[in-house]
């Protein structure tokens, strides 16, 4: 009988503070391969930090990030991160490129410049852009393309993790929903990894396997979306339901 | 009390002053390290490194032409201005000459890139850091010192000295005009007035004080644009902050090179 795998990312006590201000304290989280974790929470409660953290953009005070079983230090987070695609809450396209060298510009390292245009092209086809988008500057298109752009690029080398930041955040509630549908879509045909941080239920329903609640620094609850006891819609923590509910925590259901 | 608090007022000035010195020289070290990175970080391609030398070196050249220009002017109606006091006209070629190449031109030539080059520099590096987009260079495998300091470092190291000989020629040029237009010299004259006392060394230090003033300009563009804080105000202070940097920066350095090679 073989062990069963370690999980891709499993946070251990990950603290960190800005000056004063504590940010995160102890936080504990794994995400198994396959799985779509989405990190819900309320504005500045440190979701978008714990991402950064996984990432190695910031360093934690205490606490480790063990990836596929490692602790993973500063090699094996570079090695690692070629497997890594990342949307960011921005896009973060580079403004100096043209849509398809953004796309591509991982590909580019690996394969000759008509190659790696031929799969950018590929990638933006399968976020719903043409070939039309290719040689535009990011600064051309409107929010909504960014982001299907920045979501190609995250995808353009099928990695095996794939972060989110906020995909929605910004766009009108169409454009968040068919967001949220091709993030949903590409997890499921490539079986990549997905870790969402948003505070949009409607993209959380739509995304995530499993859901977390960040609250005051720490994992405050997890589960399934859906189940008949305990799932995000029926469990009874009075904070998740504030939070799913919309309303402020002090008020009556 | 106030005989204790006397006591432990200069024990105070003594911390702050070793706390300055503690943050000077672990500044010092951090450039240093910055630098050193910077040099030698991976992912050299000759692109970015034309595009930049374009952009530093090619692009610079009308003010630094411009500068060169009316400063040898100011400078030959200076010397033939003063020099009336001890009947000393003849030398104005050679002084204008002189002063061109050691220090003028290198120096006003350095101070004009570092007002658009370090500020571009620290701008352009500080918005992407605002943007995530230095993030997103790392979540792509790529190192950003290599992306973005190194080619920057290196184009403004090798444009700096080309800008400051093309400079130099200027100048000189503008000590010619004014030379053969308005103080009575012959064209022949003056050139061979202004060839007869240079020495070779007075041309390359010149260039290697560019050499010098390219990697500071650079270093401070880079430097600072790396730490842009958060948003617009954090990208103007990078900005600010660079080119006063780069300018204290080379006529600092400018004094102690000119120290090495002169004394």
């Amino acid at each position: 009988m073989s062990a069963a795998a370690p999980p891709v990312i499993e946070i251990r006590g990950l603290a960190k503070s800005f000056g004063a201000n504590k940010v995160l304290d102890g936080v504990d989280l794994s995400v198994a391969r396959g799985e779509s974790l989405v990190v819900i929470g309320g504005s500045g409660s440190g979701k978008s930090v714990l991402l950064r953290l996984v990432l190695g953009l910031e360093i934690p005070d205490r606490g480790e990030v063990v990836l596929h079983g490692t602790p993973a230090d500063a090699r094996l987070r570079a090695r690692f991160m070629q497997d890594f695609g990342m949307l960011f809450q921005s896009g973060a396209l580079f403004d100096s490129l043209p849509v398809w060298r953004n796309v591509g510009f991982r590909l580019l390292r690996e394969m000759p410049a008509a190659k790696a245009r031929e799969r950018a092209i590929a990638s933006l086809s399968r976020v719903g852009l043409g070939p039309e988008v290719a040689d535009r500057m990011p600064a051309d298109l409107s929010g909504g393309m960014r982001k299907r752009v920045a979501l190609a690029r995250a995808i353009a080398t099928d990695p095996a993790v794939l972060f989110f930041d906020e995909p929605t955040a910004g766009l009108d509630p169409q454009r968040a929903t068919a967001i949220s549908q091709l993030i949903r879509g590409i997890v499921s045909q490539t079986g990549a990894t997905a870790v969402t941080i948003t505070h949009d239920m409607r993209s959380v329903r739509t995304i995530a396997d499993r859901v977390a609640l960040l609250d005051s620094g720490r994992i405050r609850w997890q589960g399934p979306v859906q189940a008949p006891a305990g799932g995000l819609d029926s469990d009874p923590d009075p904070v998740l339901r504030a939070f799913v509910e919309g309303r402020p925590l002090d008020a009556a259901p | 009390m106030s005989a204790l608090r006397i006591f432990l007022r200069p024990a105070d000035g003594i911390r702050a002053v070793g706390r300055a010195t503690l943050a000077l020289v672990g500044l010092v070290g951090a450039v240093a390290i910055f630098a050193a990175r910077a040099g030698a970080a991976p992912g050299y391609a000759p692109r970015p490194l034309l595009e930049q030398l374009l952009r530093i070196g090619w692009l610079s050249l009308p003010v630094v032409g411009l500068t060169a220009l009316f400063t040898g002017a100011a400078l030959a109606l200076q010397i033939d201005a003063g020099g009336q006091r001890f009947q000393a006209e003849d030398v104005v070629p050679a002084i204008v000459a002189i002063g061109m190449l050691r220090e003028l031109g290198p120096v006003l030539g350095g101070l004009m890139v570092a007002a658009r080059v370090a500020s571009s520099i620290a701008a352009e590096i500080g918005s992407m850091r605002v943007t995530e987009q230095i993030d997103a260079l790392v979540t792509l495998s790529t190192d950003p010192m290599g992306w973005l300091v190194t080619p920057r470092l290196w184009a403004s190291v090798l444009a700096l000295p080309l800008l400051v000989g093309v400079g130099d020629v200027i100048g000189i040029m503008g000590g010619w005009l004014v030379g053969t237009t308005t103080l009575g010299f012959t064209s022949q004259a003056y050139l061979a007035n202004s060839w007869a006392y240079l020495e070779s060394w007075d041309v390359v230090s010149g260039l290697i004080k560019g050499a010098v003033f390219g990697a500071i300009i650079a270093l401070s563009g880079c430097w600072f644009g790396m730490r842009a804080s958060r948003g617009a105000v954090g990208v103007g202070r990078a900005t600010t902050n660079a080119v006063v940097a780069a300018s204290v920066g080379i006529l600092a350095s400018n004094f102690i090179l000119t120290s090495m090679f002169f004394t």
